[in-house]
C-alpha cells in the first residue's frame, strides 16, 4: 500500500496514539491554578453590570439612568438599545454600567429607571393550536409514496406524539469577556469556543458601530473555558458593549453575566416536538414515514431537525412549523437539531416496533440498511451495546410484568454526525536545545484539545507526551477553526500531523551528515534520531537538536492539506437500563452503555471522557432539564440552578463506554466526538421507560407528573 | 447608609492595589475582636457594635496565613477571595449556595463562600483548594482527579476536589454509596461523575496508605 | 446584594436590641443560606444584618432522657447528624436532615434557619411577593404551580412550607422557644406557622424582634418515627413531597400515631384523617396506604399539581412502613 508522507502510523507503529492518556492541562485544572476569563483580575479592573428587560415583549418609552451616573464609584453607564427599542425577550440588555466593583454596579443598575409599553408575548410552544401567528410554515419533504404505502392492508401503522423542550446550556462559567485597550488595540479575554474567530467579528461589530479598529489590531485571549457546548461561538452583545464601556472608561472592564442571565438569555437548545406516523410490514421492514414537527429557537423560530433519523425511510413526508416565541434566542447546543431528532424518530420507531412485537435489537439491526453505508456499523454497535447491558438476559417485551411496584426496562437509540476536521494552522517549533512547541489559535473546552495536540506531536517526533509544548488559546496564534460540531480534533490533529512530519524531516536533514545517514534513511523512535535498521547510529533528541545550534527550526502545518488524515461521518448505539417507580413516577438510570466510533483515536482517555459526560449531560436532559417559561408574565421560572435540576453525582447510575476502533474504523482517520453520544440519550433513556411501563411518557424531560400522568391513561404495567 | 466620599475612594485603593494589603497581610493578627475595635475607628458607630454599612477592616485566615483586609459586610467569602485576594480557584457559578463549585473548608467542615459573608469568616480556618496543593506538589484528591479524568471543562473541578478532601477527611473509606450520597452538593455540566467517583475511591487509597506510612 | 450594616452580639438580648434598634428593618443571619440568596435576588432588603453567630446561647445540641432534646437555634444540620442522641432516640430528625442532600448546606444551616427560612415558590422569589400577585392577580392559579400547594391553597397563599424539619417537629410535639422584646415565650412548632392572609402577613409566627432561640422535643417515650421524602434528585434537591410519621404500637397494633406532611401546603400539614385510618390497624402494606389515601382526601390540587396527591400520599405511606420497620 503507498504511503503518503503524513499518514498516521501504522497500529503496530503506534506508541501513544490511541491510548488512554491523561489530559495535559489536568493537573493545572484540578488544584484549581487554571485561570478562565471570569478569573482574570487586572489593574485598575472594573466590573460591568447590565440592566434587562423585566417583560417578555414591550417597547421601551424612557430611560433615565442620572441616578445611577451620580454614584460614587460608577465609571460609565451605556444606553444598549434606546427609547423606541422593541424587547423580545425578557432579560434582554438595555443598559449596561460600568463602576469599581460589582457591588456598586449592581447599586447603579437598581438606580436605572426605565419605562416600557408592555406587548402582548408568547412563550409557550409545544400545544401547536395556540400558536396562532406565530406559526409560520417551515418546509418539508417528500419521498417515494408515503400514501400508497401507508394504505397497503398488510403494513402495521404507529402513530404518536413526541418531543423535548427548549432547554439551556447552562455553562458553569457563564458567558462575559474582559476587555482592556491599550492605545489603538484591544485585549479581550473572552469566554469562548472561537479564540482565532473572535478578533474579526468583533471588528467588525464596533465598526459598524463607530469605534474604528482594525480586527489586526483586536487580540483574543482564552486559555480555559467554564463550557460552551455551542453557545459561545459570537461575542454576543454583551462582548461588544464591554469594549465600548472599557473605551468609554479608560480602564479594563469585566463583564460576566451572572447566572439569571445566562440561563435566560446565553442558552436556548430549540425544542422539538412531532406528530407522527410510521409504517412497517409484518416482518419489520419499516416502509413509511410521516411528520408533521414544531419547535422554537426564540424570536427566530426553528428548522426542522432531520427526520426521520439516521434511517432513510423509502416514502416519507415530513412537514415542519416554526414557531417564534418571546423567549431568549435559540443557539447550537452539541449536535444542533440531532437529540431532536434522534428522540422524535427512535422513540417513533421503538412505539412501532413494540406493536409489531419485536425484539428493538432485531427491529433496528434488520432496518440498519436504510442507514446506507455505516449499516454494518450499526449492527456491530447495536450487537456490542446489546452485549454490554446484557440484553438478551435483561429485555422483556413492553410492560415490565414483575411483581412490586419498581419496573425496569431497557431501550436503545441511534444517532449519527459528521464531524470532519477544520481548517487548522498551526506552527510547530523545534528549538535548539531540544523544546518542542505546537502554537495554534485553538481552545481546549475540556475536550482535551491540549491533549491531542501533544501526543500527536510526541508520537511523530518519538517524543514522550511531556516534551510537547502546546501552546493554544490566543488569536495572535495560527489561526484555527472554532470548536463546534466536532471538528476539533480531526482540524488540529492533522495541522499537528503535517507540522510535526515536516519539522521532523527538516530535522533530520540537518542530522544526517553528522550520523553519515540519509535524511530519508532515518527515524524519530524513543527520544532518539536512529538510522532505520541501525540502532547504534543514533543521537539522543537533544543531541540532535543541537545540530540546529542557533536556528530554531518552525514549520507551518495546515488542515486540510495532502493525504487524508481525516474523514467524516460516525454512527453511535446507546441503550438505558432504567427502574421506574410506579408509586411516584421517579425515574432511575441504572446503567447505560454506549457503542461509539469516531475514526482513529488519538487519546481513549479523553475520549471515552467526551462519552461518559455526554451521557450524563443526557440523562440530565432527560430526566430534569427544560427552561420552565410564565404565561403571565413572559419570565423563566427556573433561572437558577436550584430549580434549573442537572444530574448529581448519585443520579446517574452505572455507565459503560466502548469505542468501537481497529480495522475497519482506525482507517478512516480522525473524526470528531463531542456531538455524537450526547444525540441518543433522551431517547434511549424514553424507550427504557416505555419498555418498563408499557406505556410512552411522550414528552422529556420525563418527570414524575408526566410518568404518573402516563400510567393513568394507559399503565399496562 | 450614605457613603462619605473620602472613604469610598479608601476603599477602592485599597480594593485594588494588591500589594498593599498583601505587605499589610504579613503584619496581620487575625482575631475578630480587634478586627471590630479597628473597624470601630474606621467606621463612627451610629448603634455600638454596629459595622458598615461601609468598609470594615477584617482579617481572614486562609490557607495558614493571616490576610486583613477591607470590605463592606455585604462582601461575600468567595468574593473577597476571589475579587480580592487573587485566590480565583473558587468560582462563582449558582451564587446561591447550590453547586458547590465555590467550595472551601471552614474549619474542617466544606461550606459554600458564596453564601457567607467575609466578615463572618473571621476567626475561622479558611482553607482554598491553593491551600491544598503545596509548591506545585498535588493533593492526593487532585491526583486521583487527573488519573481518572474526573474534569473536563474544570470550572467545577476545584470545588469538587476540596469538597471530596472534606468528605474524604470524614469518611476515610467509603464505599461507591456513601461517595454518591456524600457528594450531592456540587455540580458538574460537562459530566465528570463517573471520573470524580473513580477519583475519589482512589484518593481514598492513597490517603490510607500515606496514613499507615507516616 | 445591597449594603447593610452588621452587627455580631453576644447574648440574646443584645440581638433583641439590635433587630429592634435598625432603621429600614433588620434581619436575623444565621447560617445565611437563605437570607443571602434572598437578599442577591433583591427579595428581601434588610438595612441591617445581626449575626448570631457568637450568641453561645443559641448553640448546642442537649439530650435528657427526662425531659428530651433541646436544639439549640444556631446548632446546625450536620451536628444534628452527628449527633448519637439524635440518631438514637430521634433517628426521624437524622432522616429529616440527611434528606439535605449537600454537606455544605447542612454545615452551615441551622434548625431555626431551616423553620424560618422564606418559601422556595419560584414567584416569590422572582419578586411578586409572598402571595405572587401580578397586576393585581395571583399568578399561581393559572400559572406553573408544579411545586406548590395541594392543601390548604384556598388562597391567597399558596406556596409550600419549605422546611424539613417541621413536619416531624410537629408529629413530636415540639415546641419553638422565642425572644423578643417582650421576653421570652413559647409556642408549638405547629403554631409557629402560619398561612398568610394578606400580604401583610408572613408565615411564621415571629413578631417584629423576635428570634427562635430553641426548639424543644420532649422525650420521645416509646415510639417508632420516621420521615420520607420524595425527591426528584439524590443530589441537593426540594422534597416534592414529605411526611413525618410517629407510631405508638401495642404488640402489631397502632395505639396512636402522629402523621404530618410537608411540601403541601403553606403549613406542616398534620393528617388527623390519616391518623384515624391507621389507629386500632396493624401496621402493613394496605393500611399504611390506606393512611395515605386518607390523608390527602381533602387536596385541592391546583392546574399542574395533581401529581403532588399521589406522592404525598405515598409519602406517608412509606413513612409509616419505615417507622414500623425501626430503619435509622
Amino acid at each position: 500500500m503507498a504511503k503518503c508522507k503524513y499518514d498516521w502510523p501504522e497500529a503496530s507503529d503506534r506508541r501513544l496514539i490511541g491510548k488512554r492518556i491523561n489530559r495535559i492541562d489536568g493537573p493545572t485544572k484540578s488544584s484549581g491554578r487554571a485561570k478562565y476569563t471570569y478569573d482574570i483580575n487586572l489593574p485598575g479592573l472594573l466590573v460591568a453590570k447590565i440592566y434587562r428587560s423585566p417583560y417578555a415583549h414591550a417597547k421601551i418609552t424612557a430611560i433615565d439612568t442620572s441616578e445611577a451616573e451620580k454614584l460614587p464609584g460608577v465609571k460609565t453607564v451605556r444606553i444598549i438599545q434606546g427609547v423606541g427599542k422593541e424587547i423580545q425577550w425578557a432579560g434582554d440588555e438595555i443598559v449596561a454600567v460600568a463602576a469599581v466593583s460589582e457591588d456598586i454596579a449592581d447599586d447603579a443598575v437598581r438606580k436605572i429607571k426605565v419605562e416600557f409599553e408592555q406587548l402582548p408575548h408568547f412563550v409557550h410552544e409545544e400545544d401547536l393550536q395556540q400558536a396562532g401567528d406565530h406559526a409560520k410554515e417551515a418546509g418539508g419533504e417528500k419521498g417515494g409514496d408515503p400514501d400508497k404505502a401507508f394504505s397497503d392492508p398488510d403494513v402495521v401503522i404507529s402513530e404518536g406524539f413526541y418531543g423535548i423542550p427548549t432547554i439551556t446550556h447552562c455553562c458553569l462559567e457563564a458567558h462575559g469577556n474582559v476587555a482592556e485597550w491599550t492605545g489603538a488595540n484591544l485585549r479581550t479575554y473572552s469566554s469562548t469556543q472561537n479564540v482565532s474567530g473572535l478578533p474579526g467579528q468583533i471588528g467588525q461589530a464596533l465598526r459598524e458601530q463607530g469605534v474604528n479598529v482594525p480586527d489586526n489590531n483586536i487580540e483574543t485571549i482564552c486559555n480555559y473555558v467554564g463550557g460552551g457546548f455551542g453557545s459561545k461561538f459570537s461575542p454576543d452583545r454583551w462582548g461588544i458593549e464591554v469594549a465600548k464601556l472599557a473605551k468609554a472608561a479608560g480602564k479594563p472592564v469585566k463583564l460576566m453575566l451572572d447566572r439569571n442571565m445566562e440561563m435566560e438569555v446565553a442558552g436556548a437548545r430549540p425544542s422539538g416536538y412531532a406528530q407522527i406516523k410510521v409504517a412497517a410490514k409484518k416482518d419489520g421492514t419499516i416502509v413509511a414515514w410521516d411528520s408533521h414537527s414544531w419547535g422554537t429557537g426564540g424570536p427566530a423560530g426553528t428548522t426542522m431537525p432531520p427526520l426521520p433519523y439516521v434511517l432513510n425511510i423509502p416514502n416519507k413526508i415530513t412537514r415542519h412549523t416554526s414557531i417564534s416565541t418571546n423567549t431568549g434566542p435559540g443557539r447550537a447546543w452539541r449536535a444542533p437539531n440531532h437529540p431532536q431528532a434522534a428522540l422524535l424518530t427512535m422513540c417513533a420507531l421503538d412505539d412501532l416496533a413494540a406493536k409489531l412485537n419485536m425484539d428493538p435489537v432485531e427491529f433496528f439491526s434488520k432496518n440498519a440498511d436504510l442507514a446506507g453505508e455505516r449499516a454494518e456499523v450499526y449492527r456491530q454497535e447495536l450487537r456490542k451495546a446489546a452485549e454490554l447491558i446484557d440484553w438478551q438476559k435483561n429485555w422483556h417485551p413492553r410492560g415490565d410484568k414483575s411483581a412490586g411496584t419498581i419496573k425496569r426496562g431497557l431501550g436503545l437509540s441511534l444517532h449519527t454526525w459528521g464531524g470532519r476536521g477544520h481548517n487548522s494552522n498551526c506552527n510547530v517549533t523545534i528549538h535548539p536545545d531540544g523544546s518542542v512547541e505546537v502554537t495554534l489559535g485553538s481552545q481546549d473546552l475540556g475536550t482535551g484539545t491540549r491533549t491531542v495536540i501533544a501526543v500527536v506531536a510526541a508520537e511523530t517526533l518519538g517524543l514522550p507526551v511531556e516534551a510537547i509544548r502546546v501552546n493554544i488559546g490566543d488569536s495572535k496564534f495560527p489561526s484555527s477553526g472554532a470548536s463546534g460540531g466536532s471538528t476539533t480534533v480531526g482540524g488540529v490533529s492533522a495541522s499537528t500531523r503535517r507540522g510535526s512530519v515536516d519539522a521532523l524531516q527538516q530535522l533530520l536533514a540537518v542530522v544526517a551528515p553528522s550520523l553519515g545517514v540519509p535524511a530519508d534513511q532515518l527515524v524519530a523512535v524513543d527520544g532518539h534520531i536512529q538510522a532505520k535498521g541501525d540502532a547504534a547510529k543514533k543521537l539522543t533528541w537533544k543531541e540532535a537538536c543541537a545540530k540546529l545550534q542557533v536556528k530554531t527550526l518552525q514549520v507551518t502545518g495546515k488542515n486540510p492539506g495532502q493525504c487524508a488524515l481525516g474523514s467524516s461521518g460516525v454512527g453511535g448505539v446507546q441503550i438505558a437500563d432504567v427502574s421506574v417507580d410506579t408509586e411516584t413516577g421517579l425515574v432511575k438510570i441504572h446503567k447505560m452503555v454506549a457503542a461509539q466510533d469516531c475514526g482513529l483515536i488519538i487519546d481513549l482517555k479523553t475520549a471515552e471522557s467526551q462519552c461518559y459526560g455526554a451521557m450524563i449531560m443526557g440523562i440530565t436532559y432527560a430526566l430534569f432539564e427544560e427552561k420552565v417559561m410564565d404565561r403571565a408574565t413572559g419570565r423563566m421560572l427556573n433561572n437558577n440552578m436550584e430549580f434549573y435540576k442537572l444530574a448529581g453525582i448519585g443520579d446517574i447510575g452505572e455507565l459503560v463506554v466502548h469505542m468501537m476502533t481497529g480495522p475497519g474504523y482506525d482507517e478512516r482517520g480522525t473524526i470528531g466526538l463531542g456531538e455524537p453520544p450526547v444525540i441518543s440519550p433522551g431517547a434511549a433513556i424514553s424507550n427504557a421507560v416505555a419498555n418498563a411501563l408499557g406505556v410512552r411518557v411522550p414528552t422529556l424531560p420525563i418527570t414524575p407528573d408526566k410518568v404518573l400522568a402516563a400510567l393513568e391513561k394507559g399503565g399496562a404495567a | 447608609m450614605r457613603r462619605k466620599k473620602g472613604k469610598l475612594r479608601e476603599l477602592h485603593k485599597e480594593g485594588f492595589s494588591r500589594r498593599d494589603f498583601l505587605k499589610g497581610a504579613s503584619m496581620a493578627v487575625s482575631t475578630g475582636l480587634l478586627a471590630t475595635q479597628e473597624a470601630g475607628a474606621a467606621t463612627p458607630e451610629t448603634e455600638p457594635g454596629v459595622l458598615g454599612p461601609g468598609a470594615v477592616p477584617i482579617t481572614l485566615e486562609i490557607n495558614g496565613k493571616p490576610h486583613s483586609l477591607k470590605v463592606e459586610p455585604r462582601v461575600t467569602l468567595l468574593d473577597a477571595l476571589r475579587n480580592r485576594l487573587d485566590l480565583t480557584g473558587a468560582k462563582k457559578v449558582c451564587d446561591r449556595g447550590v453547586c458547590g463549585a465555590c467550595t472551601v473548608i471552614l474549619d474542617g467542615r466544606p461550606v459554600y463562600a458564596c453564601n457567607l459573608l467575609a466578615i463572618e469568616a473571621e476567626g475561622h480556618h479558611i482553607v482554598t483548594i491553593e491551600g491544598l496543593s503545596t509548591e506545585g506538589k498535588l493533593h492526593p484528591v487532585m491526583t486521583a482527579f487527573v488519573n481518572h479524568d474526573a474534569q473536563q471543562c474544570g470550572f467545577c473541578t476545584p470545588g469538587f476536589v476540596v469538597a471530596c478532601k472534606a468528605f474524604l477527611d470524614k469518611h476515610p473509606d467509603p464505599t461507591r454509596e456513601d461517595v454518591e450520597r456524600g457528594l450531592g452538593g456540587n455540580l458538574c455540566r460537562c459530566g465528570t461523575y463517573a471520573g470524580v467517583r473513580e477519583a475519589v475511591l482512589e484518593a481514598a487509597k492513597t490517603l490510607k496508605g500515606g496514613r499507615a506510612n507516616g | 446584594m445591597e449594603a447593610f450594616e452588621y452587627a455580631r452580639p453576644t447574648t440574646n438580648e443584645e440581638v433583641v436590641k439590635l433587630l429592634t434598634g435598625a432603621k429600614g428593618g433588620a434581619q436575623v443571619l444565621a447560617g445565611g443560606t437563605d437570607i443571602l440568596s434572598l437578599m442577591k435576588d433583591g427579595v428581601a432588603r434588610p438595612a441591617r444584618l445581626v449575626s448570631l453567630q457568637h450568641v453561645k446561647e443559641l448553640r448546642g445540641i442537649t439530650f435528657h432522657p427526662g425531659t428530651g432534646l433541646r436544639l439549640g437555634a444556631t446548632a446546625t444540620f450536620e451536628e444534628l447528624l452527628e449527633n448519637p442522641d439524635v440518631r438514637k432516640h430521634y433517628p426521624a430528625l437524622a432522616q429529616a436532615a440527611e434528606g439535605v442532600s449537600s454537606p455544605q448546606v447542612r454545615n452551615t444551616g441551622t434548625v431555626a434557619g431551616d423553620l424560618c427560612q422564606r418559601p422556595r415558590c419560584w414567584y416569590y422569589r422572582a419578586g411578586f411577593g409572598l402571595l405572587a400577585i401580578y397586576n393585581g392577580k395571583p399568578l399561581v392559579p393559572d400559572g406553573d404551580n408544579r411545586y406548590h400547594a395541594i392543601l390548604g391553597n384556598s388562597g391567597p397563599a399558596y406556596f409550600v412550607s419549605p422546611s424539613s424539619l417541621a413536619p416531624i417537629l410537629v408529629a413530636l410535639n415540639a415546641k419553638v422557644k422565642l425572644h423578643g422584646p417582650q421576653g421570652a415565650r413559647e409556642l408549638p412548632v405547629q403554631d409557629f406557622f402560619l398561612t398568610p392572609k394578606n400580604d401583610q402577613e408572613i408565615e411564621h409566627a415571629l413578631q417584629p424582634g423576635e428570634i427562635v432561640t430553641e426548639i424543644l422535643v420532649p422525650a420521645p417515650g416509646d415510639v417508632k418515627m420516621a420521615v420520607y421524602e420524595v425527591r426528584q434528585k439524590e443530589a441537593l434537591d426540594w422534597p416534592l413531597a414529605a411526611a413525618a410519621v410517629v407510631l405508638n404500637l401495642e404488640g402489631d397494633t397502632v395505639k396512636k400515631v402522629r402523621v404530618v406532611l410537608g411540601h403541601v401546603a403553606p403549613v406542616p400539614w398534620p393528617s388527623p384523617e390519616a391518623e384515624e385510618a391507621l389507629t386500632g390497624k396493624s401496621v402493613s402494606e394496605d393500611a399504611a396506604w390506606e393512611a395515605g389515601k386518607a390523608a390527602l382526601s381533602k387536596a385541592t390540587p391546583l392546574s399542574k399539581n395533581v401529581y403532588k396527591v399521589q406522592l404525598a400520599r405515598v409519602a406517608v405511606k412509606r413513612a409509616i412502613l419505615r417507622a414500623a420497620k425501626g430503619e435509622a
